[in-house]
């Protein structure tokens, strides 16, 4: 067994949280530069520019991309030859947060109860999913999620006769009515199958994937290029003021299913989509 | 068309903006989220006056990441403006000028807005650090203990919004989206 501190897990977390709030990831960027060329509206293209102009002054200036640093998602892949030691493995990554949220001058956007709503004024607790799998390293990855997003992300549990038309009418009503508050360019995250939960978290999965890389079933890849183009074509554009570019990608994770269902969720994700992973 | 507006927003300047239009703030802007608002209800609910006169005032829903030393504030960009649907037509109502936000409206919003001559204005979401370096001042000016809802006031230099929509009721997200839809 190799062991692992739980606390060095916990400081990867911390430093992680800073990182990715100020430096969004390449693939993102590259989405940027690729709009920016391919925009059709003059208004959409200055929206573009600024929000590249917007990356460079949070990298710069250490001034978070968003001031919604988001609620922290953390999946762990432990190793099943891994032995985590030195305490509480929730315990530590929540601190992990914690810290990374108040030394970075993070928001603190988390409530204590959803319907009581006082603020923790440190961002946790997390949300935070474990699996385990096969060999000795843990792969942390986290991604903290803005909630004018988050809010317009939906979940439809389909009939199997609805089938991919189904699908496919079910992704273009959660970004149409997505519209301007998820902050377009939006990045769609979308699980099909599984249960009600499954999906959900495929979904949130789907968008912690290197955006511009596609799903290896091919009716799934077909399904996440026709969307893209689909969803494109509905004029709403960067910042919802109209344009070409409504979407930088959309990401499909599936899993089988039962035979009276065809669960679909659909989390929607602005335009900082971040996401970042770490080995350990 | 680009505008220069400096603050307060008057029924006059108000009336000449149109939806589409790039409109460039300078002055005192007050900032409330959900929770402020919810404050504000309850104080006017309660019969008393609210912590700052509304009078062609603008709102601009945000809640900033906190400021590193030396910096008047952290990132400083719109939330969703339809959260706040709830409270605005009283609002407006009382005097209310314009508000900053992001995203559609109720139409209940959108019948005051048309009511009192009113224009909702876009800044745009996710461009938090660069929206920041417009502001140069943040004081904190009611319900402190809200933290990043709190209640503030803000002077802001050629911060940039974009009409979407305007005292006779055009909308931007409307108009515009229709223009580039193409199925």
């Amino acid at each position: 067994m190799r062991e692992v501190e739980v606390n060095r897990l916990g400081d990867e977390v911390k430093e992680m949280c800073i990182e990715i709030n100020h430096f969004l990831s390449p693939d993102m960027k590259e989405m940027f530069c690729k709009a920016s060329k391919e925009e059709e509206s003059p208004l959409g293209k200055k929206v573009i520019s600024q929000l590249q102009e917007n990356l460079e002054i949070a990298e710069e200036e250490m001034i978070p991309i968003c001031q919604d640093t988001g609620m922290a998602v953390v999946f762990l892949e432990v190793g099943q030859e891994v032995h985590l030691v030195g305490g509480d493995i929730e315990a530590a990554i929540n601190e992990g947060i914690r810290k990374g949220y108040g030394e970075g001058f993070l928001r603190k956007s988390v409530v204590s109860d959803p319907i009581l709503r006082e603020n923790t004024k440190d961002n946790i607790p997390g949300v935070i999913y474990y699996k385990i799998v096969p060999g000795d390293k843990v792969k942390i990855t986290l991604a903290p999620k803005g909630f004018g997003s988050e809010n317009m992300s939906r979940i439809f549990m389909l009939k199997p006769a609805q089938g991919l038309e189904g699908v496919e009418e079910a992704i273009l009503t959660a970004v149409k009515e997505a519209g301007p508050n998820a902050c377009p360019p939006m990045v769609v995250g979308v699980g099909i199958g599984g249960t009600f939960d499954k999906a959900a978290l495929m979904a949130k999965e789907a968008l912690t994937r290197k955006t511009g890389e596609h799903s290896t079933i091919p009716w799934a890849k077909d399904l996440e290029e026709k969307m893209l183009g689909e969803i494109n074509k509905t004029g709403i554009g960067p910042g919802g003021l109209g344009g070409t570019t409504t979407a930088f990608a959309v990401n499909v994770n599936t899993y089988p299913t039962h035979i009276a269902g065809l669960p679909v969720a659909i989390n929607i994700c602005c335009h900082v989509n971040r996401h970042i992973t770490r080995e350990v | 068309m680009d505008r220069e507006i400096t603050t307060p927003i008057t029924k006059e300047i108000r009336r000449e903006l149109k939806a589409g239009d790039v409109v460039y703030l300078t002055g005192t802007i007050y900032v409330a989220r959900d929770a402020a608002h919810k404050k504000m209800e309850e104080t006017l609910n309660k019969g008393e006056s609210l912590p700052f006169d509304l009078t062609d005032q603008i709102i601009y829903y945000m809640g900033p990441s906190p400021a590193r030393p030396g910096k008047v504030i952290g990132s400083a960009g719109p939330t969703t403006a339809s959260r706040m649907d709830k409270y605005t037509p009283r609002l407006l109502d009382l005097g209310l000028g314009a508000m900053v936000g992001k995203g559609k409206r109720s139409p209940e919003v959108l019948a005051a807005i048309k009511r009192n001559e009113n224009v909702y204005l876009a800044a745009i979401g996710g461009a938090g650090a660069l929206l920041s370096k417009s502001i140069k001042e943040a004081t904190v000016i009611a319900y402190d203990e809200l933290g990043a809802e709190a209640l503030r006031k803000l002077e802001v230099e050629h911060f940039p919004t974009i009409v979407v929509v305007d005292t006779l009721g055009n909308n931007l997200y409307e108009s515009a989206i229709k223009e580039y839809q193409k199925s």
